[in-house]
């Protein structure tokens, strides 16, 4: 005689036993790893993770979109092992192996922003509900950044942002989920500020023609506070429609405003023509008030100084980085991608690639995908390497903290690609501000998810 | 006062632009019955034809950069200044008016094959479908433009000897704080020119004298046995050639870039539409009087009474016109009306 009844004993009775003891057994683990594997979005589950790449591949930024899809690229290719490795080389402190992230095999998706917000974000859902994306980067405006941003914090995707400089970003609009290595409108105005004043004086009468957009305004106000609290004045400012084109009916009123410094908050094509333009206008010749006028553009691109030209020669303003840096990082990084692709990356490629660096290396450090995990593994790590030297991601406000450049459009260039020179590297401390200026919440690290 | 001027001056400039492009416009509507959405891609060609001319001047020797090891990094020398010296220099500063050689028989040839090669096929059909079709050809040949010269805008400089600019307050006692630069002023010219040797062509030649006729009553002038399809096909080629000459004058101005096309098409057909259809006078005049109009509508003080009025008195000015006379400015009836 069994101990087991076997009438008892059916099959359905030992499923439903086996199916009871399985719960109880995974009971422990449903608060902790197992659970978000279910619950966050594109979880990689096989030998591969999918990061997308979100840039601008037509529109007026399509070539800048370019550059940034060439450092993606190259940053897959070192974190996968091949070429020379780059930047993994000398990023310190470092987790990353040259075996993908987590020893799965990095795969990309890229998809099209044609810089503008609604097209942004339907290309960055498409590669989180259809591609399978784990991470979004990418983009080339401040307005694109935002509205991506805020669509990843609601899908629980992790978003390493691109080009971006308004002070929204990781202002009032930052997310949990966005973290930006490209320094901001603020840092331009704290880092120029003191330059403006040891060339040109203390006492200055300033007029700012400004993109009538997110970045526009903050940039605008960062470069006003920081002048003014130097001793300029303001005489106007002036709100421009973006991609106005011709820009003489906004130039012709500076001539008569008694101002004698033009500060132009345009980005991309709108800055090539209006600082050409403006120089058509004589305003480099120009004297007011018993003193030289001069012309400021307080954010450069490289991109964007070839396309001014002659223009640009002598124009101060702000970078970001600057391929002829003299550190390990930079060196690493212009010769691996010079090499392949036969040009100097630009500032908007070196953030992409640190971008995607410092998301492979959170995940390593956190020893799992999970996004709550990877967030905890960026929010106030410190690294050196990436080419901008010593660099915090402040954890307030998930924006990096680091020395920034002044430059100068360079009067006899050395090839083709020598454009910029820099002027001065601006301490971290002399940009750093409390967080709370600027508002805005991080928000929740649980999400809903996709 | 000083800004008045120069605001007249801004408007003077941007309406000359609008002016050649509408008058291009009108002569294609009013003679084929044609509504061309490829003009503006016209104008953009134009453009890229000083960017071309301007390349071509400017082939290099490539001296290398031994400094640079990992990519090819080299300082240019034109070979037209290796070869003739302060000559070559002299070339190369003035490619912008040189590049008009290069823009006349370009678009003539590129006129004469959209006509016969497009249009043409359109000419009975609505212009629901003549719109798609040369829309759909201004998206093609701007991304071949982008294709060949990327998304960025190109540099063009004008001539150094006109780079600068005018005291124009000076010559006229308006005191020193009105000056305008040169090649604007260049510009202006230019168009004033251009827009009089059409109106002559078309008023004192006897060619001049068929295709009005033909714009007019078609039929009778087949009747009387002239090939005015012929003439036409002229006039669509003498469009596309002022179209470009405007684009390649205006590079200096306005870096050259594949959208500029679309950027002036909006504009120029409001236009048409305000200088009534069909009227090449009314175009010109609706050309200066809406280029006037926007930049005295960007003046800061008048933005701070009506914030963002800069953007909106174009369109705002065709609404008005448009409820207080149907047919435009300068519109005759039977045009686009059944």
């Amino acid at each position: 005689m069994s101990i087991i009844d076997k009438k008892s004993l059916t099959r359905r009775t030992l499923l439903k036993g086996s199916a009871a003891g399985a719960t109880l057994l995974a009971t422990p683990y449903f608060f902790t790893k197992g659970a978000y594997a279910a619950e966050y979005c594109n979880m990689p589950g096989g030998d591969t993770v999918t990061l997308g790449f979100n840039v601008p591949q037509t529109g007026p930024y399509a070539d800048e979109g370019a550059d940034e899809l060439r450092a993606f690229q190259l940053a897959v290719k070192h974190l996968n092992g091949e070429g020379d490795g780059g930047m993994l080389n000398t990023f310190k402190p470092s987790n990353l192996k040259g075996n993908g992230i987590l020893g799965k095999k990095v795969a990309y998706v890229t998809g099209d922003t044609q810089t503008k917000s609604d097209a942004a974000r339907a290309s960055a859902k498409r590669m989180i509900e259809k591609d399978g994306a784990l991470m979004i980067s990418g983009g080339s405006s401040s307005g694109v950044a935002v509205a991506v941003q805020s669509l990843c914090q609601e899908t629980g995707v992790i978003f390493m942002a691109g080009l971006t400089h308004s002070n929204d970003t990781t202002g009032k609009d930052k997310r949990r989920y966005g973290f930006r290595h490209f320094f901001n409108a603020y840092m331009s105005g704290q880092a120029l500020g003191p330059i403006l004043a040891q060339e040109y004086g203390k006492d200055r009468k300033a007029y700012h023609l400004t993109a009538d957009y997110t970045w526009g305004w903050t940039q605008e106000e960062s470069i006003k506070n920081a002048t003014e609290n130097l001793g300029w004045e303001t005489v106007a400012a002036v709100r421009t429609p973006l991609g106005a084109g011709d820009f003489s009916q906004y130039l012709t009123p500076v001539l008569n405003s008694g101002a004698d410094v033009l500060i132009l908050n345009h980005y991309g094509a709108d800055m090539v023509n209006s600082l050409r333009q403006a120089v058509q206008f004589g305003m480099r010749e120009k004297q007011v008030n018993g003193k030289d006028f001069q012309i400021v553009v307080p954010l450069y691109s490289e991109l964007m100084a070839m396309g001014a030209g002659e223009a640009v020669k002598g124009i101060l303003g702000t970078a970001n980085w600057n391929w002829q840096l003299d550190n390990d990082g930079t060196r690493a990084f212009a010769k691996s991608f010079g090499e392949e692709y036969g040009q100097p990356p630009s500032q908007a490629a070196q953030t992409c690639y640190a971008q995607t660096l410092l998301y492979a290396n959170a995940c390593e450090t956190a020893g799992e995908f999970t996004p709550p995990a990877v967030i905890k593994a960026m929010e106030g790590f410190e690294f050196d390497g990436l080419g901008n030297g010593q660099t915090l991601y402040r954890d307030a406000d998930h924006q990096c903290f680091k020395p920034v450049l002044v430059v100068k459009g360079k009067e006899n260039p050395e090839n083709q690609f020598d454009i910029l020179e820099v002027v001065e590297v601006v301490p971290t401390e002399k940009v750093m501000y409390d967080p709370s200026i600027f508002g805005g919440e991080l928000g929740p690290y649980e999400v809903q998810g996709c | 006062m000083d800004a008045i001027v120069l605001q007249i001056l801004n408007g003077l400039d941007k309406g000359a632009a609008y002016a050649l492009i509408a008058l291009g416009l009108t002569l294609v509507f009013g003679t084929l019955g044609v509504v061309n959405f490829a003009h503006g891609a016209l104008f953009m060609l134009g453009a890229f034809c000083a960017v071309t001319m301007q390349y071509l001047l400017t082939l290099s020797t490539r001296v290398k950069d031994e400094s640079i090891t990992f990519f090819e990094a080299y300082k240019e020398v034109p070979y037209l200044e290796g070869w003739f010296g302060d000559w070559g220099r002299m070339i190369i500063d003035y490619s912008v008016p040189i590049s008009i050689l290069l823009t006349i028989p370009v678009m003539l040839i590129f006129g004469v094959v959209m006509e016969r090669g497009l249009i043409r096929y359109f000419y009975k059909r609505s212009h629901a479908e003549q719109i798609l079709v040369t829309f759909g050809l201004a998206i093609v040949l701007q991304e071949i433009i982008k294709a060949v010269f990327g998304a960025n805008p190109v540099p063009i400089q004008a001539p150094s000897a006109v780079a600068g600019s005018a005291s124009i307050g000076e010559w006229f006692g308006l005191g020193p704080a009105i000056s305008y630069p040169w090649w604007r002023l260049v510009y202006l010219t230019f168009s004033v020119v251009v827009l009089a040797g059409v109106f002559a062509f078309l008023q004192l030649t006897t060619f001049g004298m068929t295709v009005r006729a033909g714009m007019r009553d078609r039929e009778t002038v087949g009747l009387l046995g002239i090939d005015i399809e012929k003439r036409f096909i002229i006039v669509f080629a003498l469009a596309a050639i002022v179209a470009g000459m405007a684009g390649t004058m205006y590079a200096p101005i306005l870096a050259p870039n594949y959208h500029l096309g679309m950027d002036f098409l909006v504009i120029s057909f409001v236009v048409v539409v305000v200088g009534g259809m069909g009227s090449l006078g009314g175009a010109v005049l609706a050309g200066f009087l809406l280029g006037i109009l926007q930049s005295f509508a960007s003046m800061t003080e008048v933005k701070d009474i009506f914030p963002g009025i800069d953007q909106i008195i174009i369109y705002l000015v065709a609404v008005v016109i448009l409820l207080v006379r149907p047919r435009g400015l300068m519109g005759r009836s039977g045009i686009m009306e059944t």
